[in-house]
């Protein structure tokens, strides 16, 4: 069991829980490697996937974590729900509880929204990305990434990490969740952007942040790449994706400057060619593909122990 | 029609040469005030034995939305202007941002009918500066001031073009009104909704800088030094901004301003991650020091007036998404026990200077007939009693709206009478129904 009834954010979270729901993950990671993978656990549970903003691959992942527990899963997004019709988030909040959902997946762009849900029904609330400013079970399938990857178990490993998250910051909801959490967990972590894609104050989340990326880019054990993404770049904070490219994008020239141990990270979808070439897609340096995974155990892990689960996973 | 108003202190620094401040009668005939002196020996129609209260000229809110025409979901004139009178008022000068738009003479009259037939208190209207709100033409001005208008602004949007403020001000001159300017610059600002800075980066919510007021504030300074007009810089936010202000009046330009009650008592912390939208306003709040720094120039006279921004909106409205819920707090009703509260008790602020900030200069700014405790003026008086307890909760509003940022405050000293041309519009802190 988790100390909290939501996942709205990993502030919701003790360390007992992150270490839980980690160590729950990798019970589940042996599951998704069968040729049946699926478990009894949360049969007759009703989950939904309220996705009002496009996403495809958070609300798959979930939706196969779902029904790899046996949930009844069903998705809601922007364009079928009634939300579209004018229906606020209030009503419709209302109308799942009175189906009797007992978890609520949702993605938004507003921020704050998950919590509109969790004030209006019962049913346990998870974050699936609201607007620009948290995405919970991405900040834990990275960690968890990272925990595999680097391979130890509990929490010790991550401190003294060195892990640099690099891009657009600014309109970034990943770096709201999952820098923060490596604080807590003891890591040290520099965001690195040009000042038109930095917020106010990186500050607050208990970060260093720098405009170069060269003169720290060999300090970092983790290097974390996040998208670029277009379709919120009105007002034109860069002159150009070429320009970004040069000054922020990894390719050969880059990962030869980085530790020989250091892995690159990326939330996706990637845009090859901007903050990743080819080469460094494609590197077994990589955790991409790894982090796609981990997404679905993870995710199995937080419905699993929200729901009711006991620490004991029964996976036989 | 007589009444009189026994064992009260009367405060009001115009008063006289000197100034008052006593415990008086004061009689009132035909909606005048007659007499003011002690044990007063007349016999009127209506006695009112006021022991341990204040009286004051009529409060004044110059800055208030009444949302008719238009949105009458919200608010009415009506119903704002009951909130008005419990929270103190005499008048209250709502601004054009209805719909339609006040923007010529014919908007003006209909808005002064409806008043006549339904308003608690005076309503001294302001016009728009141009056409729709919309900072491309200008609005009939001199037909409005033919009609009733007493300002103009254009609160709710700066006007981004420099031109066209040059023009509203050289124009507005020719009338001598004042023009009430809202310090916005949307190039700075886009669609920012909270203060940039710890709490915008924390909640992922889009930035509303401090710049983008002050650079609107210089640049409108600037035109009031080329144009002559009078400018009143509404619900100023910033420290750096009143430092313009101060320079500005120190060079002698006819510059005023206004400071809201929620930028007095709240600052940026105070929007959390509870999200609640009641913290949502336009412009949005600022920091600490900033709070600090308006309630000092509240006190040396640089801020000349304190006025609401009363901005009520509909339940199903404030219950959205914190970026899709519209900004604004209510405010007429919880004003002046906020500043009691917070500035007089604590001795921050004067009663005498609280009387010129919510009574006197508002009048003077808006070029309306002053009031005042001596014999001769129009008998328009806020009682107030200034150890009565407030517990701010929806059910204590006369407003449609309770969207009020300061619900679950406990509040002590308010209003308990209003009387308006001599009427009782407020006795023992109930409406009294017309």
């Amino acid at each position: 069991m988790l100390s909290t009834k939501h996942l709205i954010d990993t502030e919701d979270l003790t360390l007992e829980d992150v270490q839980l729901i980690l160590d729950t993950a990798r019970s589940f990671k042996e599951v998704n490697t069968r040729t049946i993978k699926k478990l009894p656990t949360l049969r007759g549970r009703t989950v939904v996937t309220l996705f009002l903003e496009p996403s495809t691959r958070t609300k798959s992942s979930f939706e196969i974590a779902g029904k790899r527990l046996s949930a009844d899963v069903q998705g809601l997004s922007g364009s079928s729900s009634s939300t579209v019709k004018g229906e606020s988030l209030v009503d419709t909040a209302k109308t799942l509880d009175a189906m009797r959902c007992d978890a609520v997946v949702v993605r938004c762009k507003q921020a704050g929204s998950p919590l509109i849900l969790a004030n209006n029904m019962d049913a346990h609330i998870i974050n699936g990305g609201d607007g620009k400013h948290r995405h919970p079970t991405q900040a834990l399938l990275d960690v968890f990434s990272m925990r595999e990857n680097l391979h130890f178990d509990g929490l010790e490993g991550f401190k003294g990490l060195n892990v640099g998250i690099v891009g657009d910051v600014g309109h970034s909801r990943v770096v709201g969740s999952l820098a923060p959490l490596l604080v807590r967990l003891g890591a040290t972590v520099t965001v690195v952007a040009p000042p038109t894609l930095m917020p106010a104050d990186p500050s607050v989340w208990g970060v260093s942040h720098v405009y170069d990326l060269d003169p720290v880019l060999p300090t970092f054990d983790i290097v974390y790449m996040l998208r670029i993404q277009m379709e919120r770049l009105d007002g034109a904070p860069l002159p150009s994706l070429r320009e970004y490219a040069a000054l922020y994008g990894i390719g050969k020239e880059r990962m030869a400057m980085m530790r020989p141990e250091a892995f690159l990270m990326h939330p996706g979808p990637v845009n090859r060619g901007v903050e990743l070439t080819s080469d460094a897609v494609d590197s077994p340096r990589n955790l991409i593909l790894d982090q796609v995974n981990s997404g679905v155990c993870v995710r199995m892990a937080v419905l699993y122990l929200l729901l009711g689960g006991d620490e004991n996973v029964t996976v036989a | 029609m007589s009444l009189l108003l026994k064992n009260v202190r009367a405060i009001d620094p115009a008063a006289g040469e000197t100034g008052l401040d006593a415990i008086v009668d004061i009689h009132v005939r035909h909606g005048e005030v007659i007499e003011i002196g002690p044990d007063l020996d007349v016999d009127a129609g209506e006695v009112h034995d006021l022991t341990g209260k204040v009286v004051v000229p009529g409060l004044v809110d110059m800055h208030v939305h009444l949302r008719e025409p238009g949105y009458e979901y919200k608010e009415t004139i009506e119903s704002g202007t009951r909130a008005a009178v419990h929270g103190g008022f005499t008048g209250v000068a709502p601004m054009a941002n209805t719909n339609p738009a006040i923007e010529d003479g014919t908007k003006v009259r209909g808005l002064i009918e409806k008043a006549d037939e339904s308003a608690f208190c005076h309503v001294y209207p302001v016009g728009a500066c141009t056409k729709r709100l919309m900072g491309t033409e200008l609005a009939e001005m001199g037909d409005m001031v033919a009609a009733g208008a007493v300002a103009f602004s254009d609160d709710g949007k700066g006007i981004q073009d420099a031109g066209m403020m040059r023009r509203v001000m050289d124009y507005a001159k020719m009338f001598g009104k004042v023009v009430m300017a809202h310090e916005q610059d949307d190039g700075l600002v886009g669609c920012g909704i909270v203060n940039e800075g710890p709490v915008s980066t924390k909640l992922g919510l889009v930035a509303w800088p401090a710049e983008g007021e002050e650079v609107m504030i210089a640049r409108d300074i600037a035109l009031c030094r080329l144009t002559g007009c009078a400018l009143h810089v509404q619900h100023i936010t910033t420290a750096r901004g009143v430092e313009l202000v101060r320079a500005a009046k120190k060079e002698g330009l006819p510059v005023t301003c206004e400071v809201t009650p929620h930028h007095l008592f709240l600052c940026e912390d105070d929007v959390t991650s509870s999200y609640d939208t009641n913290f949502k306003m336009n412009p949005p709040l600022r920091t600490k020091t900033d709070c600090i720094a308006l309630a000092d120039a509240l006190a040396d006279g640089t801020i000349d007036a304190i006025a609401t921004d009363h901005a009520p909106h509909a339940k199903h409205e404030k219950a959205r998404e914190f970026e899709l819920a519209p900004f604004g707090t209510t405010g007429l009703e919880t004003a002046l026990p906020l500043v009691l509260t917070g500035l007089v008790s604590t001795g921050k602020l004067s009663w005498e200077r609280l009387v010129e900030v919510m009574s006197i200069l508002p009048r003077q700014i808006l070029g309306i007939d002053p009031v005042s405790l001596q014999p001769g003026s129009m008998a328009d008086l806020t009682v107030i009693d200034p150890d009565r307890h407030v517990s701010v909760t929806a059910d204590w509003f006369e407003s449609a709206a309770d969207n009020s940022a300061f619900l679950g405050q406990e509040l002590i000293g308010c209003a308990t009478a209003v009387f308006i041309e001599g009427y009782a519009a407020l006795l023992d802190g109930e409406v009294v129904d017309q």
